[in-house]
């Protein structure tokens, strides 16, 4: 499984980033979480708001920052 | 908690700036000067227009749908539309000055074009509703105004300008220009007039909590008197609303969102206020820069001076919000209004590293034209602002 946050950097990017590993971390698993910072990638994923969350090429939020249950959810799937 | 702790501290620190008598101290001038307008701020700003204008702006971040408003930049969108909504929705979409890049991006790249982008890439950090609230506020309501809508106009001409200039006439890659996709359909809990209303409850709250006085307009006078008993109804408006159209879960983000921006912003607003404070002084008094040299720069109202302000605007870095307690400076220090509005509309918008980053999305070619296209537009108003005011 793979979990990227697509984010340039600000406040609330970071702060899906933390929630993102709190997730992984309460659920037990390891996963690599990987931050992408290159606005053309972001693009290429159709986000247009930061931040976003994709599980296995998969946009699951983009544009707030979901509630920890929500991100479990989207990881246990 | 973190955040609880960052709390903590920006309180106690905004309790000392109110209430410490920094004007007894015995220290050189300028730093006296950058204390006192820190507590200006503290006592006259923070409460009564700050904090309301942080809870509007969680409100937007939390209940407007974002995505509804970014689906008016299709590149199927009637050109119109995706101009005018491109100018205005920066009130709406740039609460968060980081949003503004990858937006920027993502219009340019598969949406809307270059046109609607630099329209939205223009106006979205000017019109960011904090600046506009605290600029009307403490720079006064003419410069605010003006600001907002030069902001909202301009983007619109420097945007149909670079797509005069640069859209390649031909057939697009349709592959590139499909619509947005919307990643989170969330249907709306509440139906547009409630939205409205409770905004206009809360802007409302904003407006009379801070009226001043004008004596010379009877009507106006009357409204004055009573403008704590109209807060107040207002308020218990806003609680009701807040009480039956609202989940506690809502109210609770809410809550957070808008302890969020002020944690961000406070900080940042404090630093320009103490540099702005250390450098200008405030109004009337002097700073670490003499007096003389804002008035040879830009005390007139002059081509050089607008120019002057335009391009140092562009250039330089301007944390939100921190545009406005140096701004105030320089005015006090001699600036003229003219320049000052150069300056306003030329610096949210434009930074060196954020002209990097544009030059990274859209070329330098088109990020040179863009510049150029601020820094004539900012400068150009600023001279028939001063010129008419």
């Amino acid at each position: 499984m793979k979990i990227e946050i697509l984010g340039t950097g600000c406040p609330k990017c970071k702060k899906l980033d933390e929630l993102t590993k709190k997730a992984v971390q309460e659920l037990g698993i390891s996963v690599e979480i990987k931050k992408i910072t290159d606005i053309n990638k972001i693009i290429d994923y159709g986000v247009m708001i930061t931040p976003a969350l994709v599980v296995d090429g998969n946009v699951k939020v983009a544009g707030k920052i979901p509630g920890i249950e929500e991100i479990k959810k989207w990881i246990g799937e | 908690m973190n955040k609880k702790y960052n709390f903590i501290v920006i309180l106690g620190v905004f309790i000392f700036v109110y209430f410490a008598p920094f004007s007894q101290l015995e220290i050189p001038q300028p730093i006296i000067e950058s204390l006192l307008m820190a507590q200006e701020y503290a006592r006259e700003h923070v409460l009564l227009c700050l904090i309301p204008a942080f809870f509007i702006a969680g409100a937007i971040a939390n209940f407007i749908s974002q995505e509804n408003v970014i689906k008016y930049f299709g590149a199927k969108t009637n050109k119109l539309i995706s101009y005018s909504i491109a100018s205005i929705s920066g009130t709406i979409l740039a609460v968060c000055s980081c949003t503004v890049l990858p937006l920027f991006a993502g219009i340019y790249k598969r949406g809307a074009g270059i046109g609607p982008a630099t329209a939205f890439l223009y106006s979205g950090p000017a019109i960011n509703i904090l600046a506009i609230i605290l600029t009307a506020r403490i720079l006064g309501f003419e410069l605010g105004i003006v600001r907002a809508f030069g902001a909202i106009i301009f983007s619109v001409i420097i945007g149909l300008s670079m797509h005069f200039i640069f859209e390649k006439k031909g057939i697009k890659n349709q592959a590139e220009q499909n619509n947005i996709t919307n990643f989170s359909a969330e249907k709306e809990e509440r139906s547009l007039g409630k939205t409205i209303l409770y905004f206009a409850t809360m802007i409302g709250i904003l407006i009379f909590a801070n009226l001043g006085r004008d004596d010379s307009i009877e009507i106006w006078q009357l409204i004055y008197n009573f403008k704590w008993q109209i807060t107040g109804i207002l308020l218990i408006i806003l609680s009701w609303m807040l009480i039956k159209w609202f989940k506690r879960e809502e109210l609770t983000q809410w809550r957070n969102s808008s302890l969020d921006f002020a944690l961000q912003i406070l900080p940042l607003l404090l630093g320009g206020v103490l540099v702005a404070g250390l450098l200008l002084g405030r109004p009337g008094s002097e700073g670490l820069i003499p007096k003389i040299w804002i008035e040879k720069l830009v005390g007139g109202n002059s081509l050089w001076s607008n120019l002057f302000a335009s391009v140092v605007g562009a250039l330089m870095y301007f944390a939100t919000l921190t545009e406005i307690p140096i701004l105030q400076g320089l005015l006090g220090a001699g600036m003229n209004k003219g320049p000052a509005l150069a300056l306003l509309l030329a610096g949210p918008a434009l930074s060196l590293p954020n002209m990097l980053v544009i030059r990274s999305i859209i070329g330098t070619k088109k990020t040179l034209v863009f510049i150029l296209l601020v820094i004539i537009m900012a400068t150009f108003s600023g001279m028939l602002f001063g010129h008419l005011f």
